[in-house]
């Protein structure tokens, strides 16, 4: 992502001293892993990157990596990762954020950085509960969620992060979970993209949200509940084992998509999507792309670059500067002066 | 001392020491634009000069309404001038509703200039006047000059040919030759900046040259007539060298570029609009070149947790605000001090609470820079007590905020950020740098890190990252002393929070200990203060001096933590006085800390305390 080369390291070299401290058996395990595995394999050097986040069991991340840290406060990290990226365009930044903190008490702060476009990675671990302060129903809660501050059930419709970061203007939308082998593709596209990239983690909260995603994250059927999508290659899934393959289609009467029966494998007459990660009008519909009827959309949804803020900014900052003086004397005595003699 | 001298009707040989001039209309009259030549031009003269802008918080309020009135007042004399003055010895009133709000303030005997095109029937009743205050006799104690400007400010542009509208809108200018001439000024500033603003549109500069020299024609024809007489005011005796005028807000942000230059920093600016702070992220915007990077944010918290990311990157974070937004910065204010990053953090205090009086002036806002966030947070207040001391505070809590890795609040006001004032231009070369150096290598034993390890002055180590080797996490969560490692045990929190406050405590080795500003160091009566409420108590304490009595004046620069010796020295008077625009607030920290019996002097009404007021609560105080 950086004009820097390359270096090399090991999973290892990205496990900091500290000891982690989520529940046994918690989704944020695999992420963490997930994302140390990624890292040697994109070259990334340990002291030029940085990792920022919010407050949440998501935020306690940054400790466990052995790069620069910084766990600020509830829902601002997209703002203090624009300070540090407009003061040093050359540190990579991950902001590191849950449902809780990145939609709710930071969906103003996300929203304003993926509009700005910021260039940084953005990892949204949705567990659709808050898991730090014991289990409140949270903005990705589905209606009916039992918690103690809904006993009665959630009434409060859930926010679909993808759909917001797509609404926001992002540029590029990805979506994975914990425990998924794909997931580690998914960071190295969304460090790839120069720019913000908002990639949602589907992850467990083994304490107050046990298996919330099990109905398509669940191995067994995974290939019935999960679209992976792969850019210039057919919406395929399901397969002749468990009762056929199955595929994505306009449906261009109503404007929308269709699940259709792929024959003989023959998915061009069955008028099947060939995914284009350009393509934003279709990306608006697989965010929206309701999970029972439809399989759950993952991998890169959406990625279509355009000019980062740091680079407009400090480009404008610099066209300033251009052959201008910067003698702080002739600053101190702009405009009108006149001079007292004696 | 504008004051207590004799009205301005004395021509040039028997001229004043000073006069307060006060312009008033409806807020789209321009009167803020005729205030700041006209004080521009004094400055130019080589008068010492303080103003006082005052217009409402509504951009474009109703025309002719009692709550649109815009006003401008200015202080200017051949002596020293500390305060925009009581009462004004000229009022110009643009309208029926700018007479009414501003007539009782006038000096008795003093010169009431009105258009009488303005006041019509429907003006009057706008302005809630029965009868015609020019015709009905209400304003005998006062001499009135009532002439129909808006007509003769038509007359003069026609030759231009402007839509009416237009052509009124000249009606400033006009005014403002009118002034010009009775203050013996020269027109050509006014003329050179009047073809630059209207670069694009020579016409309307023509038109506004000629309404401006109609103006000063008027002055010289109503002279020959008796009804106006010519002041002229011999430049105030100053310092040999090269003068600008200078507001609060252009103060503050020279200071914080200068400031980060002797850190040898960029700086970092993250702002939001809220008034009256907005001008300093205005200037800022326009000094890129100085190595500023100014960046909007979608809110306050942005603001101040951007400049957060700023300083943990290695720039100089500056954020600011006003009241308002300086509670939402709170939390993020906790974590620089947590994290022991620099910061500056300039609040333009206003009325509050809450949204309260955005456009008026307020010393409120004590309490929430001293104790305003959660935990034990203790950070430095520097307070600024004129427009151009706000220039060497910005520069001081800079110097802080890098010396002791620790965020500091610089407190202005309203009335600062808005008033002008001469300032001699300084040499910057005069200011002793105070260069950061980064750790680039690690600090601890056996080649450990130790983020928290502290200096001489309990500052811990800055570390840029990027930096290669010194990868360290840092957070809002409490930490071991040393490797800065999670840590919440006893002793840990016990340790940290003896740390933080002992570094802040410690800002107070390196000021400079508490003057008396005017006086001796101990007597009956001591005035203390701090802030924009300088120039009233200077010349209230001046007064009573002259008449003999036991009084002096302190001015607190260094609110938090207070300098050394300041209970010592304010043990040696008797009485303590603290006046302020607020009901209290620097009296209860001066109480706490030193255990003594300061008396409040309150004002909250949005206005800046008069010399008046001060010098009666003096001689209250002696009686």
């Amino acid at each position: 992502m950086n004009a820097i080369a390359p270096i090399t390291t090991t999973l290892k070299d990205w496990e900091s001293d500290q000891e982690v401290r989520w529940c046994p058996g918690c989704g944020d395990y695999a992420i963490l892993k997930a994302v140390q595995r990624t890292l040697p394999e994109i070259g990334a050097n340990p002291a030029n990157t940085v990792f920022v986040s919010g407050i949440g069991c998501s935020s306690r991340f940054p400790y466990y990596m052995a790069s620069y840290g910084f766990h600020t406060i509830h829902g601002r990290a997209p703002a203090f990762a624009t300070g540090i990226k407009l003061s040093n365009p050359e540190l990579d930044v991950w902001l590191v954020t849950g449902d809780g903190d990145g939609m709710s008490i930071g969906g103003n702060h996300t929203f304003h950085l993926i509009r700005r476009n910021l260039n940084c990675q953005i990892m949204l671990f949705n567990n659709e509960i808050y898991g730090l302060t014991k289990g409140q129903y949270s903005p990705t809660s589905r209606v009916g969620t039992n918690s103690p501050t809904s006993p009665m059930g959630s009434v409060d419709r859930p926010a679909s992060p993808c759909a917001f970061a797509l609404g926001a203007g992002g540029r590029f939308i990805a979506r994975g979970f914990d425990v998924s082998k794909h997931l580690p593709d998914v960071l190295k596209a969304a460090h790839a993209h120069q720019g913000a990239a908002f990639v949602e983690i589907f992850q467990n909260c083994i304490v107050y949200n046990k298996d919330r995603f099990e109905d398509f994250a669940a191995p067994k059927g995974a290939e019935d509940r999960q679209l992976w999508l792969k850019n210039g290659e057919p919406m395929l899934f399901g397969s002749d084992k468990t009762g056929g393959t199955k595929g994505i289609a306009l449906d261009a009467e109503q404007l929308t998509l269709k699940v259709v029966d792929v024959v003989d494998g023959d998915w061009q007459a069955a008028g099947v999507l060939v995914h284009d990660v350009t393509n934003r009008s279709v990306a608006h519909m697989l965010v929206e792309m309701p999970f029972g009827p439809f399989p759950m959309a993952l991998g890169v949804i959406y990625d279509d670059p355009r000019p980062t803020y740091e680079v407009e900014l400090l480009g404008q900052d610099a066209k300033a500067r251009e052959g201008k003086s910067t003698d702080l004397s002739k600053l101190l005595a702009k405009g009108q002066t006149w001079t007292v003699e004696h | 001392m504008a004051t207590q001298l004799a009205e301005p009707e004395a021509r040039t040989s028997n001229a004043p020491e000073a006069v307060v001039v006060r312009f008033a209309g409806d807020s789209g009259d321009g009167m803020q634009l005729t205030g700041g030549q006209f004080t521009l031009s004094t400055a130019l003269s080589g008068n010492d000069l303080a103003t006082f802008p005052d217009f409402p918080a509504e951009i474009r309020a109703p025309q002719g309404t009692l709550f649109g009135v815009s006003a401008f007042q200015i202080n200017f004399g051949s002596t020293e001038i500390d305060t925009a003055g009581d009462a004004p010895d000229v009022l110009v009133a643009m309208n029926p509703a700018a007479l009414k709000t501003n007539v009782q303030a006038l000096k008795p005997g003093g010169l009431i200039i009105a258009d009488t095109g303005e006041f019509t029937k429907r003006n009057l009743e706008k302005a809630k006047y029965d009868a015609n205050p020019i015709e009905d006799g209400s304003l005998a104690k006062w001499k009135v000059l009532a002439f129909d400007i808006s007509a003769l400010t038509l007359e003069s542009v026609k030759p231009f040919g402007l839509g009416n509208k237009e052509a009124l809108r000249c009606k400033n200018m006009w005014t403002l030759g009118l002034a010009l001439w009775m203050f013996d000024r020269d027109r050509a500033p006014l003329v050179e900046w009047l073809n630059n603003k209207f670069k694009k549109n020579p016409v309307l500069a023509e038109a506004n040259i000629a309404a401006l020299n109609a103006g000063h024609a008027y002055g010289e024809t109503a002279e020959l007539g008796g009804q106006l007489h010519q002041t002229h005011l011999d430049p105030v005796p100053s310092p040999a060298g090269l003068y600008r005028t200078v507001t609060g807000a252009e103060s503050v942000a020279l200071g914080l570029v200068v400031g980060a230059q002797l850190a040898e920093l960029p700086m970092f600016f993250g702002g939001y609009p809220i008034t009256p702070a907005s001008s300093i992220l205005h200037y800022l915007a326009g000094m890129k070149e100085y190595g500023v990077t100014t960046f909007q944010a979608e809110d306050e918290i942005a603001a101040i947790a951007s400049a957060i990311g700023a300083s943990y990157a290695g720039h100089l974070g500056v954020t600011s605000s006003s009241g308002p937004g300086i509670a939402l910065k709170g939390e993020a204010m906790g974590l620089a001090v947590m994290t022991e990053l620099p910061l500056v953090i300039v609040n333009s205090q206003r009325g509050g609470p809450s949204t309260g009086l955005p456009t008026k002036t307020e010393q409120s806002d004590l309490y929430q820079a001293v104790y305003g966030r959660n935990g034990d947070t203790p950070l430095p207040v520097i307070a600024a007590r004129s427009p151009s001391d706000a220039f060497e505070c910005a520069i001081e809590a800079c110097r802080i905020a890098v010396q002791y890795m620790t965020p500091v609040m610089l407190l202005t006001d309203g009335y600062i950020a808005n008033a002008a004032e001469p300032w001699q231009v300084p040499d910057v070369s005069a200011y002793k740098p105070f260069p950061v150096r980064f750790l680039q290598e690690p600090n601890g034993p056996d080649g450990t890190l130790l983020p928290y390890a502290r200096d001489e002055k309990g500052a811990r180590p800055w570390i840029k990252p990027g930096t290669p080797g010194l990868m360290h996490r840092i957070g809002g969560i409490e930490k071991n002393p040393g490797t800065g490692n999670l840590d919440y045990s006893p002793a840990a929190h016990q340790a940290m929070t003896d740390a933080r406050k002992g570094k802040v405590d410690g800002v107070a080795k390196g000021i400079p200990a508490q003057e008396v500003t005017l006086g001796s160091d101990k007597g009956k009566l001591a005035v203390v203060g701090w802030g924009s409420t300088y120039g009233p108590i200077h010349q209230a304490v001046r007064r009573a001096r002259a008449k003999g009595l036991d009084v002096s004046h302190i001015h607190v620069r260094h609110i938090w933590p207070l300098p050394e010796n300041l209970g010592d020295l304010l043990r040696g008077y008797d009485k303590i006085i603290v006046p302020e625009m607020n009901t209290g607030q620097f009296k209860t920290v001066l109480r706490d800390q030193f255990l003594v019996d300061a008396r409040p002097l309150n004002k909250t009404s949005g206005q800046p305390f008069t010399i008046a007021e001060i010098e009666a609560a003096i001689e209250g105080a002696l009686a």
